[in-house]
């Protein structure tokens, strides 16, 4: 073999800046993604990246940067990458800014900064209301340029299958499948960067992902040996609007700005809302949370949802929506202060939030979990730089990066911290990926071509096997079952009777899927079949959020199970004996359970272990207080 | 609320090279239906109106917030993404047909390269020496040239400029409003205007912007409300002021 290559699977802003990286530094990379790379789910994101730049006055620091993304994590995250993170923020907004991107600005031309939620400072540049567009085109355009020089072979339009490994187990290429003519191929590479998002349709239709945000690249590599870590954390969005197809992100600023959250008293109230009195309607946030009312943290409000919903009963017409009121406002001040985000409403619900109130309910949004990776820690207490320990799976040649890894959030991820872990992950794997390749001494033996062609006939087998398939089942209706039963069982609160039921369900929905029939199905540009492939590994996937879910007897972060809350006792402050009585089972249940979940595939299920967190930075001391 | 039923006519095609036929379907209504989700529902239960049972029509969809640009196609008549075509808002039956202009792939899913190959064409990227940090930013912006850039840098390759642009199609090699927006965008960069020579060049030439032919189809149709009109003329002056530099003296 000449010059080493790579092949880095998925396009949006990890997969693109890994991408750049490795043809900077002067070797081949072989780009593949589900469809054109600028349609990647990174453009969804709007509000804004996080940089420390302290350019309003505030004193603002990177330290209270890592210190806000830890304690927003719960402790979770192994520090010296939080650390690294948050310095290399500003460097890599400079280099977007270079990259042409439309940042804000200031009235002296400067980027603006505005403020977000979870934190105390203004650190989120932003890029109108279209942040995750601007930066992936950015990229995007970097990655064409490499293109049209010949350093970058782009393949849109193939999903990537499997992986492919040598005799000693190393990963050495990839086999994937033409979304056209559904040929499936080998490809070789000396490394293989995974770059493929999120799990949000997990819990479709009730995420704010986009469709091909499934997880089942994550969930093939798992199944070949890959670790999963931390899949029981997933962030729920309260806010999120009406839609069978997906639910849309109503911007926290909803309730900023005055927007009351209610339901009425009377279970299955179906007069029009507006024409319910005021001593009619139940502000539940407000009685709940008497301090902070509506303005309650995201967490927090999508738990309070879910207990008037789901245990109370008092979802709108006995479903599971609420009101996200505006109509008491101002419409002058709405329409001024809240104009792009109710455009959306407008748009997409074909209502006016000014005149009538929004529904909403709590959504699936981010996945703190998934691929577990390595990171070598630095004497400085970051992560040392070029290592090829960072970013790397537990399988040699094999990387990860962006919202398929687990590294950066912990329990609970910090708003406007995805699209900068996305940029910074993808930028750490590349430069990784480099280091392994020039580590090579001389050739290594070819795969063996027995081994290839075994796993591509393997692959072209399971693609023959729906084709043949006969039964009644439609992979859409699984799919619709399976989003209802992780929201229902593994998702805002979570029990143990109702994670074990999930789990026995899911095997279900597997069986269910072995008698999928297309009938005599048009096998060219076939979406059933490869819906049909992506949905099997989605439940595999399903089952090990479910089994760390089941696992991880505690609150943490986003992973709620009110059987094992431990509230700070009511009216009692450090110093206090019942306070400290307190603190000390609160540092026990640390002790316990302040650890990393690793699954492993076996093909019984998912079996989990526990690994240490590099808390090396700031170990916890005190819990998480927000009286 | 009473279900209506819509009414539904597909433009179905089954391999690139083979010729188009018209589907029927009718679905039980729901207010918050779009395109999208009701593609989705056909897909569950894909019966024609005769009682056929059919392949559920292929289309191309992700985002559904009309962000990715993926689900743009031709609804009763006009272009435009589906996701946030409200079907209570469309006339029925409701008409969907491919983005045209674009070669097929399958029913409604087109193949959009040629966008992307017009944006290698005009070298729509600011040439930057490598994605590390230099430790200093670009040069400053003033938030009203801010303003202005920002609305082409909003375009999300969904097509629609050019299926609704006469000028552009298979019959010509026009580079079409999206990728010539591009460039407008590029040339107002502080640094990228270095290469502003360059991509005059690149569409000063045959499909270049002397083959708009200023129907202003791509300004009406864009879902981003892009002034891609305002584009294209500002191009003109740049071109027509970069001639004189050619004939006249380096630059």
């Amino acid at each position: 073999m000449s010059q080493p290559s790579v092949i880095v699977v998925g396009g949006g802003l990890g997969g693109l800046w890994a991408t750049v990286r490795i043809a900077d530094a002067g070797f081949t990379v072989t780009l593949l993604s589900l469809f054109e790379v600028k349609r990647s789910h990174s453009v969804c994101a709007q509000g804004g990246v996080n940089a420390v730049l302290d350019t309003k006055g505030q004193h603002d620091s990177v330290r209270q940067h890592i210190i806000d993304t830890i304690k927003g994590g719960e402790y979770l995250a192994n520090q010296p990458p939080v650390k690294s993170m948050c310095e290399d923020a500003p460097g890599l907004i400079r280099t977007f800014e270079r990259m042409g991107v439309t940042f804000s600005r200031t009235p002296e031309g400067l980027l603006d900064q505005r403020l977000f939620g979870g934190v105390k400072n203004k650190r989120t540049c932003f890029a109108g209301a279209s942040t995750g567009q601007q930066l992936l085109y950015g990229v995007d355009q970097q990655v064409r340029r490499l293109e049209s020089e010949g350093r970058v072979i782009k393949h849109e339009w193939w999903e990537f299958l499997s992986l492919l490994r040598d005799e000693a187990g190393v990963c050495r290429g990839i086999v994937a499948m033409d979304l056209r003519s559904l040929e499936v191929r080998a490809f070789m590479a000396d490394a293989v960067v995974m770059a493929t998002g999120g799990m949000g349709q997990l819990y479709a239709p009730k995420t704010t992902t986009s469709t091909n945000s499934t997880g089942a690249a994550a969930s093939r590599c798992y199944q070949q040996g890959a670790w999963l870590a931390n899949a029981e954390f997933f962030q729920f969005h309260p806010t999120a609007m009406i839609g069978h197809d997906k639910t849309r992100l109503m911007s926290e600023a909803a309730r900023g700005e005055g927007g009351r959250i209610w339901v009425p008293r009377t279970p299955g109230d179906r007069r029009p809302p507006r024409t319910i009195p005021e001593v009619e309607r139940f502000y539940f946030l407000e009685e709940f949370f008497p301090t902070y009312g509506n303005t309650v943290a995201r967490d927090e409000a999508a738990r309070a949802i879910w207990t008037v919903t789901q245990e109370m009963g008092l979802g709108l017409g006995g479903g599971d929506r609420v009101y996200l009121d505006l109509t008491h406002l101002d419409q002058a001040f709405i329409s001024t202060r809240l104009g792009a985000i109710l455009e959306i409403y407008r748009k997409f619900a074909g209502v006016d939030p000014v005149t009538e109130p929004m529904e909403i309910f709590p959504a699936a949004h981010y996945g703190m979990g998934g691929l577990w990776v390595d990171f070598e820690r630095a004497a400085d207490g970051g992560i040392a730089n070029g290592s090829v320990r960072n970013h790397a799976t537990n399988i040699p040649g094999l990387y990860a990066c962006g919202e398929c890894d687990y590294a950066y959030h912990g329990a609970n991820r910090l708003g406007a911290n995805s699209l900068l872990s996305a940029s910074y992950s993808g930028r750490v794997a590349g430069e990784s990926v480099v280091s392994y390749l020039k580590g090579f001494a001389g050739t290594r033996p070819g795969v063996r071509e027995d081994l290839i062609a075994d796993e591509v006939a393997r692959q072209q087998g399971l693609n023959r096997a729906i084709q043949e398939g006969q039964g009644s089942e439609c992979p859409y209706r699984i799919h619709q079952d399976l989003g209802a039963l992780m929201t229902a069982k593994v998702g805002v609160v979570r029990a143990n009777p109702q994670l074990e039921s999930a789990l026995s369900e899911l095997r279900q929905l597997a069986e269910r899927l072995d008698r999928v029939d297309f009938g005599a199905a048009n096998p060219w540009a076939h979406q059933g079949l490869v819906f049909a492939r992506q949905l099997r590994d989605m439940i595999t996937l399903a089952k090990v959020v479910a089994q760390g879910a089941l696992a991880r007897d505690e609150c943490r972060g986003a992973h709620y199970k009110p059987a094992f809350a431990l509230p700070i006792p009511a009216g009692t402050f450090p110093g206090d004996p019942a306070f400290e009585a307190y603190r000390a089972r609160w540092q026990e249940n640390n002790h316990q359970w302040l650890k990393t979940t690793i699954a492993e595939h076996h093909d019984d299920g998912p079996r989990i272990h526990y690994q240490e967190v590099d808390l090396s930075l700031f170990p916890p001391t005190d819990p998480r207080d927000y009286r | 609320m009473t279900e209506q039923s819509i009414h539904l006519r597909v433009r179905r095609q089954d391999r690139p090279d083979s010729p188009s036929y018209w589907q029927e379907f009718k679905l039980p209504g729901h207010p918050d239906h779009n395109v999208v989700s009701l593609l989705m529902a056909l897909r569950e239960h894909p019966v024609t109106t005769t009682g056929e049972r059919v392949d559920p029509v292929v289309w191309d969809h992700n985002c559904m917030e009309e962000v990715c640009g993926s689900c743009a196609m031709l609804i009763n008549g006009v272009p435009r993404p589906s996701c946030s075509a409200l079907v209570a808002s469309l006339t029925q039956p409701i008409r969907l047909e491919p983005l045209p202009k674009f070669p097929v792939v399958r029913d409604l899913l087109v193949d959009r390269t040629r966008i992307d190959e017009g944006l290698k064409q005009v070298k729509a990227w600011v040439r930057i020496d490598g994605l590390w940090d230099i430790h200093e930013g670009a040069p400053r912006i003033g938030p009203n040239e801010w303003a202005a850039n920002y609305l082409y840098s909003r375009c999300m390759s969904c097509g629609c400029c050019m299926a609704a642009c006469p000028q552009f199609g298979p019959h010509s090699d026009f580079l079409g409003p999206a990728p010539l927006a591009q460039v407008r965008l590029m040339n107002a960069h502080p640094t990228g205007r270095y290469d502003a020579r360059e991509r005059l060049h690149a569409i000063m030439g045959d499909g270049g912007l002397s083959d708009c032919g200023q129907a202003q189809n791509c300004v009406r149709v864009c879902p981003k409300e892009i002034p891609l009109t305002t584009a294209i003329g500002e191009l003109g002056r740049q071109t027509t002021v970069q001639m004189f530099k050619d004939l006249f003296g380096p630059s």
